[in-house]
């Protein structure tokens, strides 16, 4: 008998399981080691409370309604529940709070590989913590987990996301034309926004530069023409990079056109990208005005990295190298006899 | 010569394949054997697979190419219907400006019919290769329609009877004509587009953008471009 699952949802097997736990057991090791406490919230939340987050492209797609009537949904992320419990439970505490999730979240996805509408991510929210140096924490926890699991070619990318629109406000883009060209951004549609930019009247220098900054990627050098309106966005990059240790620093990209489809992101934004995967593997960002909407006012930052997608790239790189036949034993028997972690996997503890 | 720059390009098979192997052959690739082997789909030592070109979103998509040449009438079919329902997570870098087609609304001469059923019965009915352009089009001009999805001649179904109107695209009107149909609306004028993969736009920028600082070099007459002469009405739905 077949017995159908919803569509962009699986059943993950024991061989399956163990890889993944692997990823996760290394990744918590580290969440913990720097502080970060982990947390269960409800996968079902009132829509009502969640709704105070811009959540933008990445919207609650799951509702249902309880015995009252009352609309609840499938969490969509952790960075909003987990606002919404700081400003419950931690209301007085002191700052900065340091937490930690390993949680499926549901998204209304097309769904294709490494696209799940079941989705387990595991990440960090360090809030009470300002840029820079909450910025510079959580880029670090990043780059040492992700080296704990043994991704060897990943890098981050890092932009801001007030930088485009600072940008269109000091060259004079009218009010109105602002929403259409960030969405041509946000669709990385490059020759849209050149003819955006044409119908919104603009040319000349002005259009060059909205045109070609968002372009801009690549090592510190991206920094150095800091130009008027960007000046602020890229005084906050350079000061990250600046207090990153060189070993974080080495992996960082910098892209002045990043820009993430989750509308709560204030601040440093960033993605992370493997050369065996078409998509990012996770990504984060601050969101310095979120926690004020949930009633205590707190800068904040986190990233979440989509598991099954780190464990594809993780994959990628081992082929050929037979680190995940070692891995993985056929029988189905323990990984090893040596503390449970796969050998690419060992360096963690 | 081996690939451009170490990049990996989706060329779509089709109207757009002369275009694009022109334009890769004035990047100075050896582009013989992609020319003369139309059976051949992976050529690895100049860094070229061929598809169809409703596949190479798929394929940049993925990652399988770092970039890809297609129309844009493909990406605008395959972008998202809804916020948040994800269009293909694609970049799109460059109009080529070949292969230049006009989308339309059509139907057959005359008083037109599809106005006639409107009026009458409120609803146009559409046949089309392109179901999300011609219901976003028809959506975004306040006219209820039924789009009836066919995946040979379009031109056909008005024929029949099936259908009020068509949604298509044209290059030169011909066989529209030939079919006794008129363009009713332009949509929207689609021509090749360079797009490229997120990550591989991230990870190899510096090959990626000397690539579009050298097409952007290139002589107009090379690229077939002419200045984009009509707005993209659908482009920011």
């Amino acid at each position: 008998m077949i017995h159908p699952i919803p569509s962009g949802t699986r059943d993950v097997l024991p061989e399956e399981t163990r890889e993944v736990r692997a990823i996760t057991d290394t990744l918590r090791g580290v969440f913990e080691r720097h502080g970060y406490g982990e947390v269960y919230t409800p996968a079902l939340e009132y829509e009502s409370v969640l709704a105070r987050a811009d959540m933008a492209e990445a919207k609650p797609a799951y509702r249902v309604f309880d015995e009252t009537g009352a609309v609840l949904v499938l969490r969509s992320d952790m960075t909003v529940p987990i606002a919404r419990v700081v400003a419950t439970r931690y209301a007085a505490s002191d700052t900065p709070l340091r937490f930690c999730y390993f949680a499926h979240c549901y998204r209304g996805v097309r769904p294709q590989r490494g696209h799940p509408r079941e989705l387990l991510q595991a990440g960090i929210e360090l809030i009470g913590a300002p840029a820079p140096h909450g910025t510079v924490e959580a880029l670090t926890v990043l780059c040492h987990s992700l080296d704990a699991t043994g991704l060897k070619d990943y890098r981050v990318g890092l932009g801001d996301a007030s930088l485009f629109p600072a940008l269109m406000a000091s060259l004079g883009v009218p009010d109105s034309a602002r929403p259409a060209l960030l969405e041509r951004l946000v669709l990385r549609d490059f020759v849209g926004l050149e003819l955006g930019l044409s119908e919104a009247g603009l040319a000349g220098e002005a259009a060059q530069l909205l045109l070609d900054v968002p372009q801009r990627r690549g090592g510190p050098e991206v920094l150095a023409d800091g130009v008027g309106s960007i000046a602020d966005a890229v005084t906050g990059l350079r000061q990250v990079h600046e207090l990153l240790e060189p070993d974080v620093a080495e992996r960082v990209i910098f892209d002045l056109g990043l820009v993430r489809n989750i509308g709560y992101y204030t601040g440093a934004v960033f993605d992370v990208y493997d050369p065996e995967l078409g998509a990012p593997i996770g990504g984060g960002g601050r969101y310095d005005e979120l926690l004020g909407r949930f009633g205590r006012s707190l800068p904040a930052v986190g990233f979440a990295l989509g598991v099954d997608r780190l464990h594809i790239a993780l994959a990628g790189e081992e082929r050929g190298t037979g680190a995940l036949l070692a891995a993985s034993s056929p029988k189905g028997e323990p990984l090893s006899a040596d503390g449970g972690a796969a050998p690419r996997i060992a360096g963690a503890s | 010569m081996n690939a451009v720059n170490g990049l990996t390009i989706a060329v779509p098979r089709g109207a757009l394949f002369d275009g694009t192997v022109d334009l890769l052959t004035a990047l100075g690739l050896d582009t013989d054997e992609l020319r003369s082997n139309d059976r051949k789909l992976l050529f690895e030592d100049i860094g070229v697979i061929t598809m169809r070109p409703s596949d190479v979103p798929t394929y940049v998509e993925a990652g399988a190419a770092d970039l890809g040449v297609t129309g844009k009438d493909v990406l605008l079919e395959q972008s998202a219907q809804t916020p948040g329902e994800g269009g293909r997570e694609v970049y799109e870098l460059l109009d080529l400006g070949y292969g230049r087609c006009v989308m339309v609304l059509a139907s057959k001469a005359g008083p037109d019919p599809a106005l006639e059923a409107l009026r009458r019965l409120g609803v146009m009915r559409v046949a089309t290769k392109y179901p999300r352009i011609a219901a976003r089009h028809l959506e975004e001009t306040g006219r209820q329609g039924e789009i009836v999805e066919v995946k040979g001649s379009v031109e056909l179904a008005p024929l029949t009877g099936m259908v009020e109107a068509i949604v298509d695209l044209t290059a030169t009107g011909t066989t529209l004509r030939e079919n006794n149909l008129v363009v009713r609306e332009e949509i929207v004028v689609c021509t090749a587009r360079l797009i490229a993969n997120p990550v591989a736009h991230k990870l190899k920028a510096a090959a990626i953008d000397a690539l579009l600082a050298r097409l952007r070099e290139l002589p107009a007459a090379a690229r077939g471009r002419g200045a984009p002469d009509v707005p993209e009405p659908l482009s920011s739905a």
